[in-house]
Parts: structure tokens; sequence; C-alpha cells
């Protein structure tokens, strides 16, 4: 299959997602999962981790899944996905298969950040041949909207709420990208539902590989965030354009890892005036009301707005763009 | 048929190399595999078969336990054989996938090198670890021995893998006490082992489209099934039935096999293994390599005049209630040794099952030991006062059932 | 819930998935709102087929938007995110 492609192309193609999927109006997640699935070519296996996505498409006696799936628990899809993948390779060199099917790993930020990371882990450092999807929604969501390692600072969550002394969650939004990227394995890319033609070629690389890949996918989550459901990829266009989660991927080049923006990221790089300010991404969001409501808190507000240049600057200097 | 029974090498092996070599003959498509004490030589043994080329199995170095048995799960979904081995710590990291692997119907084969629980940490042999996991919907048998260990490794796919079973299978052994021990012991052929086990035959299932599928990812994706599902109040409990009826089924497997198995190497094995129990006064009832000491220790109470006998439990669960019943018929004294304890239960597993399997039946007076925590030994000696603890017992009467320990200081 | 699920002797093993969700209507769940695609604004772009997250929008014979009211949550992203104003949520 060519990477490129039209939207048109893409809206015409066989969606390997049944009707009919539990998640909640507007959410992010089952779009990212219906665009992933857009990319596949060849037969495929999808691993799910215990969250939203999982449960709103596996409720028996129904199952939106269209391709072989499994769910095994929450904190162990890169451990499961890995042993799928060698029981594959060891069938096809049995020859009691012609050739392994793509794996696909599907993950929430839970199953990723904190309790899967550990899987997560080792099976990259193991090198196994898959693609390992992080849909971030930036919290527990499908237990009730507690904080993750991947909650960004000052966002309100049920277990980081903001009350008069405590602002949301103190802590800052663990870099995984990096920390993925780090691991120095074959591809690591960002990604955004409302650049869906740029997340679709980056699954296509991550599958065509030979070795892990991983996409980390910004997922606006109407509930836990708190706007309304219409606005999930306009939510996520902010993200992308205040540098809040810039589009990125890393590959490696005659022995060199070579980063690269991409999309609105790249324009934004070259042309830094396109860059807006992080609290247009942040007052349209519930999650963040309390910087803004009664008052504004001025100060917290420029803390997340020097976090965001700080990575972006980082970001900038790896591509070779600073 | 001595004619039937195939030519067998002798080879001096410990419990854990024994278990290795069985693994290496089968040659399962997957084996993910974290160390532990007195685990490690199966593992560093078979990566040896690997690295050697003589095994085409691939070999997942996973970096826990948890990860060991979930890549098992992922491996077993594909249609493919898993195998995993794991103690103590091990196998109390693993126990939340233990409860998926069995209710998903996967017929994963694991060693358990029996070693007490932590804390204090202990890397000496008792029967905590497996005990922890007897509800988990797995079956357990208990090996006495490193024969045991070897054969019962190759048997346990066949049970496994039927297709009135399809559920995970403990393969137990005592850690040191049998891991660590060289025995010489006798070893099939590798084309017997491939004909006995076979390939793994997958059973069907009609999934989401109404189509019958066999039950595995499908690698070309044109019978896909959805696996690890969500399930509300109104269907769990089904589930559960179901994987109680598979129990049920394995109880006669395991004797089918094992007849199957002995007409093979001339080793017959089947849930129990009852020693000069005809004609008992006394039984001691246990599980794994002390049943071998007790063994001794009723050739000497025989010798003393006591008509001694041993039930050695292999199957521990699926639990032979009427296989034990009818082995103890006649004997009035029954010496039951746990080497694990339920903390704050009326006595050790192995007693409750005992006293629940003779419930309302009558029965012999059941004395229970808990013995040989965290690798205490056990002697003849021990074994035989245990005997003749459990005769005056029922002699003199007693009350519900005393729980005595054996070998405890203070 | 229903009262007519097969009993432990029927259900298929291991738990796995028996009926596509596409038995459930999640068209149920709109709240009073509903995207309808005025035909001749809408220049067949393929935008809201590919940003709708219960596929519940597509591509007709005629190149322009479809709605699947069967699924159609009413979310509002595609009314929201048409570049030619072609998709209006209207009262039900």
């Amino acid at each position: 299959m060519s990477i490129s492609a039209t939207l048109r192309e893409v809206a015409r193609r066989p969606d390997m997602l049944y009707q009919g999927v539990r998640t909640c109006s507007g959410c992010g997640a089952s779009l990212i999962a219906k665009l992933v699935l857009k990319a596949i070519g060849k037969p495929t296996v999808v691993v799910s981790a215990t969250g939203c996505l999982e449960v709103a498409t596996s409720i028996l006696p129904f199952t939106s899944w269209k391709v072989p799936w499994i769910h095994n628990a929450f904190e162990n899809a890169a451990a499961t996905a890995a042993g799928i993948e060698a029981a594959y390779k060891a069938m096809a060199k049995k020859g009691l298969i012609k050739e392994a099917p793509d794996v696909i790993v599907m993950a929430g930020d839970g199953g990723t950040y904190d309790i899967g990371f550990q899987a997560l882990s080792g099976a990259l450092e193991r090198g196994h041949d898959f693609l390992y999807v992080l849909y971030d929604n930036e919290a527990y969501m499908n237990t009730g909207i507690q904080r993750s390692g991947g909650t960004p600072r000052f966002a309100w969550t049920t277990t980081s709420p903001a009350g008069e002394i405590l602002k949301g969650k103190l802590e800052a939004k663990k870099p995984l990208g990096f920390i993925v990227a780090e691991h120095r394995i074959p591809y690591v890319a960002t990604a955004s539902p409302s650049e869906p033609l740029d997340l679709i070629r980056k699954v296509r690389k991550g599958l065509e590989v030979e070795g892990p890949a991983f996409i980390h996918v910004i997922c606006p989550c109407p509930r836990g965030w708190r706007f309304d459901p219409s606005l999930t990829i306009k939510v996520a266009r902010l993200a992308v354009r205040t540098c809040f989660f810039p589009l990125w991927e890393c590959h490696w080049e005659d022995g060199e890892q070579i980063y690269q923006l991409t999309g609105p990221s790249r324009l934004i790089a070259e042309v830094p005036e396109l860059k807006l300010p992080v609290e247009y991404y942040l007052a349209v969001q519930g999650r963040f009301s309390h910087l803004f409501r009664p008052k504004r808190l001025d100060q917290l507000i420029a803390e997340i707005q020097s976090e965001v240049d700080a990575n972006w600057k980082l970001l900038l200097r790896r591509a070779g763009m600073a | 048929m001595a004619s039937a029974v195939v030519e067998q090498k002798r080879v001096g092996m410990t419990g854990d190399e024994a278990v290795a070599y069985a693994i290496k003959q089968v040659e399962p498509d997957v084996v993910a595999a974290y160390p532990i004490t007195p685990q490690t030589i199966i593992v560093e043994r078979f990566s040896e078969y690997v690295a050697s080329g003589e095994v085409r199995t691939e070999f997942v170095a996973v970096e826990s336990e948890h990860s060991a048995l979930s890549a098992c799960v992922g491996a077993a979904a594909t249609g493919a054989r898993a195998f995993t081995a794991t103690a103590s710590q091990g196998l109390a990291l693993m126990w939340e996938i233990l409860y998926i692997a069995s209710s998903l119907r996967l017929p994963i084969v694991m060693a358990i090198v029996n070693r007490a629980l932590s804390a204090p940490i202990n890397i000496h042999c008792d029967h905590s670890d497996a005990m922890g996991a007897r509800d988990s919907g797995w079956i357990q048998l208990f090996c006495e021995n490193c024969q045991e260990a070897y054969d019962t490794t190759i048997q346990a796919w066949r049970i496994a893998e039927h297709p009135s079973v399809q559920l995970p299978v403990m393969v137990c052994l005592d850690g040191f006490v049998v891991s660590h021990t060289l025995e010489d012991i006798s070893v099939l052929p590798d084309r017997a082992v491939k004909e006995f086990v076979g390939e793994r035959e997958l059973v069907s299932v009609v999934g989401h489209e109404g189509l019958e599928a066999p039950y595995r990812l499908d690698p070309e994706g044109r019978r896909p099934l959805s696996m690890g599902t969500f399930a509300m109040y109104d269907l769990y409990f089904e589930y559960k039935r179901q994987q109680e009826e598979a129990m049920e089924a394995a109880l006669t497997v395991i004797e089918e096999v094992g007849r199957e198995y002995g007409e093979l190497s001339g080793r017959y094995y089947g849930l129990i293994d009852a020693y000069r129990l005809e004609d008992a006064e006394v039984a001691i009832v246990g599980l794994g390599s002390s049943m071998g000491t007790a063994k001794d220790a009723a050739d000497e109470l025989r010798n003393e005049g006591v008509r001694a006998g041993v039930l050695r439990i292999r199957s521990f669960r699926p639990f032979p209630s009427e296989a034990v019943r009818e082995a103890l018929r006649g004997v009035k004294a029954v010496a039951v040794m746990d080497r694990a304890m339920s903390f704050g239960g009326p006595a050790g597993p192995l007693m409750m099952d005992m006293a629940t399997a003779f419930y309302g039946r009558g029965g012999p007076v059941m004395t229970n030991y808990i013995y040989g925590l965290g690798g205490r030994d056990i002697s003849v000696e021990d074994l035989k006062e245990a005997a003749r603890g459990a005769l005056k017992a029922a002699e003199e009467g007693v009350e519900g059932v005393p729980v005595k320990f054996v070998g405890l200081r203070g | 819930m229903s009262s007519s699920l097969p009993g432990w002797k029927e259900l298929p093993m291991g738990g796995v998935a028996f009926r596509p969700s596409t038995d459930v209507k999640t068209g149920e769940w709109r709240l009073g709102f509903r995207p309808v695609v005025k035909e001749e604004k809408c220049v067949g772009c393929a935008l809201c087929v590919v940003f709708c997250p219960d596929m519940a929008m597509g591509l007709g014979e005629d190149g322009k938007a479809k709605v699947n009211y069967d699924y159609c949550k009413g979310c509002g992203i595609c009314a929201s995110e048409c570049p030619y104003g072609a998709i209006e949520m209207v009262s039900e």
C-alpha cells in the first residue's frame, strides 16, 4: 500500500471496526482506533490494554472488532503482544503459517505511562516487531478521570482536584515520547486525530519498520477534559498549534537518530509567529478552568507556557531546527 | 505389555534439568520466562538448547514473571504452544494472570518449583506458592521425584489440550529437594515424545460472525475472534461454571493420559499414587517428594508390626475425592501432611480438602500435620511419629481435626 | 440485559464475543440534536466521514455525505469541522 493518501480515499476504505462502539459521544479514542485501522494493509491482530477503548468495544455479547483481538489485563498489553509476535514468528519458522500478521497494541496512558510501563520498556528492549499506539487522554478515564503520569501540570482530575491549597496535578506530564525514543527503537512518532493523514502515514511507517514502533496520539476526552463533544478535533488542533503537543517523528538513518517535525508543527518551526499562546488551548477545557475562574492565575498559566516553550525548544534542537 | 514400551536412555539429571529436557523434546513454540531460585536451571538449560539450535522455540527473556505469563497468554491465544516456569514470589507476581489464563481456556504448561513465600524471604521448599494458586482454575499436578517431573511435563500438554479440558497445567516439583537433586532417570527418545504430544489441536467456537472458528487469533484474519471481553453480571457466572466442568473432565483425562503414557514408557500415572494401602490401618497422605520419605516410613512401620501405607496425591487440582475415598477404604487413621498453611483457616489446605471429601460419608479419623515450611527438613522418623500419632488419635478418639506442627521449635 | 441469554452449556468457550456491536444502536443515545447534511453545500471532501468517531458518516453514490442515524450519537464533530458549513445540528 502506498504511503500517500487522500481524505476521500481514506474515507472509502472499509472500516475494521463495527458501528455501535459504546464510547462517549465525541470520543477521541474510538476515532483514533478507526483511523489506525484505516492504515492496515495485511492481516492484523490488535491487543488492547484495559481502558475506555477496550471496554467500550467488548461488552459481551458484543464486539466492535472485525480483526482478531485480545484483551489480557491492564499493565501487560506490550508483554501480551510480545508473546503473540514470538508465537507467530515461531509458527512461520516451522512453516505452520505462511506469514506473521501485523501486531498493533492500543493502550491508553494508564496502561502505558504507569502500570504498563515496565512491560512496554521490556518489549522495546527485546526488539519485538510490533506497533504500539498510545491513545493519550491524559488520565485514567475509564475508572473515572483519575490522574496518570500523562496528566499535564495543573490539570484537574478526580485524584488531583483543584482546591484552595492545591491547583490540580502538581507534577509535569512525563515526557514519554522522548523516553521511548531513548530506547533507540526504529520508529517513534507523535500524532493527532486533527491531522488524520499525518497519523495514517505514521501508522503505515510504524507497521513497515522491522522491530518496535511507537506512536503517541493526543486523545481529547470531552468527559474528562470538560468540553463540548463537538470540539474534540478543535481541541486536538489547538494542542498542536500551541505546541503543547507537537507533531514529530524519529527514525534512524546511517546509524544516526533523526528527529523531524511534521504537519503544523513543522510549519510553526519555520514560521514561529504561527505558534499560539498555550492559554488558547487551556481556556477551552473545563479541566483548566480553575486557572481562569474565579480569577486568572497568571503565574500558573505562565508556568505552563514556559514549560511548553522549554519542551518546544528541546524538540527544535533535536530536530536541528533551533 | 513389555513389547510396547519404547526403549529409553538412562541419564543423570536434576529435576530442573529433567523438566528442561522434556520441554526441549516437546519443543513448544514459545518459552517466556524469568529466572527465580530454584527454577533458574530450567531457564538456563533451555536457553542453551535455543542457542545451540537444538530447538526452534522462540525464547522470550521477559522482564518479570507477570510479563512471562502474559506473553504465554498471548502466544497460546494464537494457537501456539507456550511454556513458562517459576516459583514462590514469581508465581505470586503472576497471580492476576493465572486467573486470566485459565478463564481464557489457554492450555499453557508451567513448571512450579515449589518454594516458600516471603516474608522472611526463603528460597527453600514448601507448597505455599502453589497453594496460593489453588483456586485459580489451573490443573495442579505434584511430582514426587525427577523421573515424575520429566514424565509429567510431557503428559501435561495432552491433558491441557484435551478438547474436554482446555485448561492450563502446573507441574509442581519440590524446590531443591527435587529441582537440584541428581537422580538417574529414564528419558524417552525425541520421536516418541513428539508422537505422544502430537501437534496442538484447536477446539472450535462460534464467534461474533456466527461462524465456527478455531479458538485462536487467526493469522489470516479470516475468522476473527474477540478474546478477553467484558462481562456484566448477566454472563460472568456461566463462564465460571464452564471452567468447573472442564476441571471435572480433567479427572478422567489425567487418568487416560497417564495410562497411555504408561503403555509407552512402562511408568503409569494417575490421579493418586497408592502405596501399600490395600490392608493398611494407618495412612500418611500428602503431596510431593516427602511422600517418598513417607514410603520408607511406611516400610519401617510395617517391619514394626504397624500396617502403614501412603497415599500420595498427584492431582491436587482437580481434587480426586472419589479416588481418595476409594484408596482409603478400610483405613482407620490418617496423617494428613500439609507443607503449607492457610492462616486463620480451620486446618492446612490439603486437610480442608480431605475433610470435605469425607464429609457426611464417615471415613477415617484424620489428624493434620503442618510440616516442612521454608524447607524445614522432615525425616523418616518424623513421618513414623505422625503415623503413630494419627493411630493414637483414632484409637483414643478425638473431636474434630487436630492440627499439629512437625519439627517446630518452642 | 436480555433474559434470553444462552446458558453455560451453550455459551462459546472462553468468553469470546458472539454478536457484532452493530446490534447496538448508539443512535438512540442522541440528546435531541441530529446532524443534517445540506447537499447543495456539500462538496464531498469527506472530512466529516474521516472525523466521525462512530463511523456514522459515509459518502453516498453521489459522493455527498450521508448520515447513518442508527449510530450517530449527535456529538456534532461533523458540523463543527465541515469547512463548507454543509452540516447543521438540527433539533429532532
